[in-house]
């Protein structure tokens, strides 16, 4: 059995500079409760990993525009002139990171690798800094694991053991995150009893599940 | 016809039946309305769909059914659901047959400039790199000049999306080819000469013998 928490007793759970996995990609299959709730505790100087930074107003964007977000690690900034702002003007650091990439270096995180090694990138700016390794006469770039002290998931639903679910494109980085941080946090649409969700259905083991939202109300 | 039209029109010739093929948001996504349904293609939309489906009906949306660039879409019967890392474990993986993007700038050696213009415009790679590094087939989808200047280029400017020669350039104006020797002008667009073509074009092109008008079924 899993514990049920509210949205504000999971925000209270994250410290002041903590380094989040958030799932979605441009608010779909994104936590949008929990991040009401951590923008209402005003808690800052955060670290943002995510396919993108969203929209003004909207997903993971509500972070940025509430000043929480130090960094954001993310694939894709174009649809947030907010965040390209922040950045310009020195008051928030963006690390832009292909998508394939992105997710991969938060799989290694998540399963143990020391590194992934890649051709995306190679011969472009992305390369800068990095090790470039020669594999049987192909060019590869060494790419760092991320993890982070919480994930925050959304998911179609749960079951009490915290079995996850996921639904069409909102799956995305939700099962890979899963995975890569200390303390995982998933808002699932629906709670149901355990044995709805089909062993098979199970996209994420309730055994990597710390705490479920409670439903909405 | 619209140079755009002309451009996704000329683009949809290139799919092959039984293909995957990703389309980049805007003029690359207008190519899916030229490829006939019986060559039974799949659609992979990076943000985790292969299958998919045109808009659904107005007020039938569903919030997590969305293209990579974030607008409701619908799945065709056989469609899957993938997360992120199948997703480009497919691109990446040479499983991807087509990509078909927009471009910035592509050079003589086909190297495409498609994701920022340094001091102006920072919007990220997104999957660009990972789809250009990947595909089976790389097509530049683009308009041929940019405020009257040539976006084919001898030599990129701006920052590079990949190492990689891409496979075709479509415009309105031509079909143009990257080899190792440079690049071939294949086809010129509706109503266009070689010579209007090398004018609006800063590259070299190699032209060998008649070059063919383009040819787009109505």
């Amino acid at each position: 059995m899993k514990r049920a928490i509210r949205p504000e007793e999971a925000a209270e759970m994250i410290p002041e500079g903590a380094f989040l996995l958030i799932g979605g990609f441009m608010g779909v299959g994104t936590p949008h409760r929990l991040i009401d709730a951590i923008v209402a505790r005003g808690v800052g100087g955060l670290t943002l990993v995510n396919n993108d930074t969203c929209r003004p107003g909207q997903g993971v964007g509500k972070l940025i525009d509430a000043g929480l977000v130090d960094k954001a690690i993310v694939s894709h900034i174009g649809l947030n002139p907010v965040t390209q702002k922040k950045m310009i003007a020195g008051e928030m650091q963006v690390e832009l990171v292909p998508q394939g990439t992105l997710v991969e270096r938060i799989r290694a995180g998540g399963v143990g690798l020391g590194g992934v090694l890649t051709p995306t990138g190679v011969g472009t700016l992305v390369e800068e800094g990095k090790q470039v390794l020669d594999i049987d006469g192909r060019k590869f770039l060494l790419e760092k694991p991320i993890r982070g002290d919480f994930a925050l998931l959304d998911a179609r639903q749960a079951d009490y053991v915290g079995n996850l679910e996921y639904s069409l494109t909102a799956h995305n980085f939700n099962p890979i995150m899963a995975l890569a941080a200390d303390t995982v946090i998933a808002e699932p649409h629906h709670i149901m009893p355990v044995g709805v969700i089909s062993p098979d259905a199970v996209k994420t083991p309730g055994v990597l599940v710390d705490y479920l939202l409670e439903r909405a109300h | 016809m619209d140079a755009k039209e002309i451009i996704a029109r000329r683009v949809a010739q290139e799919v092959q039946p039984g293909m995957l093929v990703n389309l980049g948001i805007g003029l690359p996504s207008m190519v899916a309305n030229f490829v006939p349904d019986d060559l039974h293609v799949f659609f992979q939309a990076e943000n985790g769909v292969i299958g998919l489906g045109s808009r659904p009906p107005e007020g039938m949306e569903d919030r997590d059914l969305t293209d990579a660039g974030g607008g409701f879409v619908t799945a065709v019967p056989g469609a899957a659901s993938i997360d992120s890392a199948m997703s480009f474990g497919l691109i990446r993986g040479g499983h991807l047959d087509m990509t078909v993007l927009g471009g910035l700038q592509v050079d003589e050696k086909g190297h495409l400039a498609n994701w920022m213009v340094p001091g102006k415009m920072v919007p990220g790679m997104g999957g660009a790199m990972d789809l250009v590094a990947g595909a089976k087939r790389v097509v530049v989808a683009m308009v041929h000049t940019a405020k009257g200047n040539s976006k084919i280029v001898p030599e990129c400017t701006l920052p590079l999306t990949a190492a990689r020669r891409v496979s075709l350039i479509v415009t309105e104006m031509a079909v143009i080819e990257p080899t190792q020797a440079g690049l071939v002008l294949r086809e010129r667009g509706p109503g266009v000469s070689v010579e209007d073509v090398q004018a609006a074009t800063a590259a070299r092109l190699i032209v060998q013998g008649d070059v063919p008008e383009m040819t787009l079924p109505a």
